[in-house]
């Protein structure tokens, strides 16, 4: 249970080597956490992230083997998470960028993008959304992206996936609204990481901390849908009303 | 044509966002209403994984009167009032307010045994938090004076409890929490009343220790007593409230024709609009500048209504308010004698972090009675209501929570909303007495709240 200073005792991590989701977990409010499941692809990474939080003073940290484009899976392994207890915050941070190139050769590549960035995020998104309902409380984040925004050339396969989650997250926060369940949808810019290590980092670009503070202080406010960093919202604004023509000769 | 599986996503009937005064950590429940013992029972028959719990009307702060994804039961139609003027006493559906109750009893020259500061509580909340007032030096608590109570347990059973019938069912019940089943009904011992005035006498503290020593040598002479601490004043001053029910030949001749009247008045309802941050530093200590002068430096046998003595805060309904949407929560522990300086350190390192409060009472507290759970013990209570959005809050209760186990007190299960289930446990060591207790009546663990899981009860 969250309590009335916002300190939560549950987290779940779907997406547990997520370098956002692990800057946001050492962000929380820590002194009533008491379980932290990590959910991913079992690794030596994700190991290491469940031996680091606990060496790092976190008590509660478990890992539990997580495979996104195993659909069919998702409702048992969620069941399983809040069979053991309440959740008070679900954090979906799983995602893969894919080479846009690639994808145009090898179309399989982006039906493995979707598979991850969409069809698991709504599988796994509806699931919790299922069980944050039944237990009346809780808060559920979804790591959007701004290339969902408006879809580029450079990278339009990744970026139509993001705008199908997005999509999808809003009505899904409309359909909670009210039962207790937050959604915060977060609209992330070029983050510096793991992700896109080898890229030159586009203007604005942030930090998977920068980025997890943004949520931690979005979770306290209620808010709905944020940027990050939040002078994007903006940005974007604009970017969405550029006609066409004049977008497509940015070569973004 | 096969109908589609309904969305669990989609609202339910009677599903509700519920929260405790303080409105903070809200969840949502199917709340249902009952009418009848057989009604209860029927809910406990068919109570989901996610449990049952009974709710009065919503006034303990924290989390104790929620269940997110559970049934909550409205109780309001066990409103029955059976008053036995002969005994003096009186039996009472779970769902009568106090509120109610004192408009029918007062003029027929009764009161109720124990009264907290407010009257818009159910006798089921009172029994099920074991509340305390301004008597409890003298008196106990609310549990102090049932003679029986009905409850219906997690198997759907009815049980007749008292202190001497299955005493460890009813100690247990008796702030349990509502933890232990569905309080249905209970008998009560009420005090004769000549009047419905209050004779009381209004004493005005230079600093604490003034306060502090006053109520310590004097609070014995008085049947009720209470003291309001100025919390953005360094010097700790206050103001002592103490009297007993005036008796009606004390009463001025234009008030003896009708000396039990009782019309207790609402003057004001607080709109839900209000903006967090109204209760800060600068508004507070202008507040309690102005509620330390409004009082009288010394004055004695002043006649006072029942609602002005007892439920100042009901003139203002909704006054929770008054704090906005961040909402709030009041930090209420009890403690022994010789930790007495703990109300002066409390006092002291909230006000460093910005967290003043218009109402910040200070009490003597008598003996303990046997329930487990109940949260009086002789000594102190200190209770004062912060906004919850004050920087830096979680860490320094936690730091006062330290000093308060390490003294042998323990906080209010019915103003709590963040203390950490080590706390709990450490501070009340008789919980797996009463676990034992509980388990008995509900081994399947129908009953639970918010409160009892955030805590692990």
């Amino acid at each position: 249970m969250i309590d009335a200073l916002g300190e939560p005792q549950a987290v779940l991590v779907l997406g547990g080597t997520s370098e956002i989701a692990l800057a946001t977990v050492r962000r929380l409010p820590r002194s009533r956490l008491r379980r932290i499941v990590l959910a991913g692809r079992p690794s030596e990474r994700l190991d290491a992230a469940v031996a680091a939080l606990s060496a790092e003073g976190f008590s509660g940290v478990v890992q539990v083997p997580f495979e996104a484009t195993d659909t069919d899976g998702h409702g048992m392994l969620i069941d399983s998470v809040f069979d053991g207890g309440d959740i008070d915050l679900v954090l979906l941070a799983f995602g893969i960028l894919g080479d846009q190139d690639v994808s145009e050769a090898d179309p399989s590549l982006a039906v493995t993008v979707a598979t991850i960035n969409y069809t698991a995020m709504l599988s796994t998104g509806l699931h919790a959304a299922r069980r944050l309902r039944l237990q009346g409380h809780g808060s559920l984040v979804v790591l959007s992206s701004v290339a969902g925004d408006r879809a580029r050339r450079a990278n339009f396969v990744y970026g139509s996936t993001k705008s199908g989650l997005d999509a999808f997250a809003q009505g899904l926060s409309d359909a909670l609204h009210g039962s207790g369940v937050h959604v915060l949808v977060v609209r992330a810019g070029f983050v510096i990481g793991r992700m896109t290590e080898g890229r030159d980092p586009a203007p604005m670009a942030v930090t998977p901390e920068d980025v997890a503070d943004v949520i931690v202080a979005s979770l306290r406010r209620g808010r709905g849908t944020v940027y990050a960093p939040a002078q994007l919202r903006y940005v974007m604004s604009a970017v969405k009303l550029l006609p066409r023509p004049v977008f497509r000769k940015l070569r973004m | 044509m096969p109908s589609s599986p309904a969305s669990p996503l989609a609202p339910r009937a009677g599903e509700t966002l519920l929260t405790g005064w303080g409105r903070t950590a809200p969840s949502t429940a199917t709340v249902e209403r009952v009418t009848s013992v057989a009604d209860v029972q029927e809910a406990v028959a068919k109570a989901t994984s996610r449990g049952l719990l009974a709710r009065g009307l919503g006034r303990s702060y924290g989390d104790a009167a929620q269940s997110g994804g559970a049934t909550v039961l409205d109780l309001a139609a066990l409103a029955q009032i059976d008053l036995d003027r002969e005994a003096g006493t009186v039996t009472v559906g779970a769902g009568v307010s106090l509120d109610a109750l004192l408009k029918v009893i007062v003029p027929q020259g009764f009161f109720v045994p124990v009264t907290p500061g407010t009257r818009m509580v159910t006798v089921g909340g009172a029994i099920a938090a074991d509340v305390h007032g301004k008597n409890h030096h003298v008196e106990g608590t609310f549990g102090s004076h049932v003679s029986a109570l009905t409850l219906i347990d997690g198997r759907g059973v009815e049980h007749r409890l008292g202190p001497e019938q299955e005493p460890e069912a009813f100690w247990a019940t008796v702030g349990g929490m509502g933890l232990t089943g569905v309080m249905t009904e209970a008998t009560f011992d009420l005090i004769p009343i000549s009047s419905s005035l209050v004779s009381v006498d209004t004493d005005r503290t230079a600093d604490l220790d003034d306060l502090m020593s006053r109520m310590l040598t004097g609070d014995d002479a008085y049947r009720y007593s209470v003291a309001w601490v100025d919390s953005a004043h360094p010097s700790g001053r206050g103001v002592l409230t103490r009297g007993d029910h005036a008796t009606a030949d004390a009463l001025p001749p234009k008030l003896r024709s009708e000396p039990l009247a009782y019309h207790p008045k609402v003057m004001a309802t607080v709109p839900d609009i209000m903006p967090s941050g109204l209760v800060n530093p600068l508004t507070m200590r202008a507040f309690n500048e102005a509620w330390f002068r409004k009082a009288p430096k010394h004055r004695l046998a002043e006649l006072q209504q029942i609602a002005t003595f007892f439920h100042p805060l009901d003139v203002l309904q909704d006054w929770n308010r008054g704090y906005g949407p961040a909402g709030f929560l009041q930090y209420q522990f009890s403690i022994p004698d010789d930790a007495g300086h703990l109300v002066a350190a409390t006092l002291d390192r909230l006000r460093r972090i910005g967290a003043f409060s218009p109402v910040t009472v200070l009490k003597r507290f008598g003996a303990a009675n046997p329930a487990p759970l109940s949260f009086p013990q002789p000594g102190w209570t200190l209770a004062i209501d912060v906004p919850a959005a004050v920087p830096g809050l979680a860490s320094t209760l936690d730091g006062l929570d330290e000093l308060v186990l390490a003294a042998g007190g323990r906080l209010y299960l019915a103003k709590d909303s963040r203390m950490s289930p080590e706390m709990m446990a450490a501070s009340y060591p008789r919980l797996s007495e009463w676990r034992r207790a509980r388990d008995e009546l509900d081994p399947d663990g129908v009953f639970t709240s918010d409160l009892a899981r955030r805590l692990q009860l």
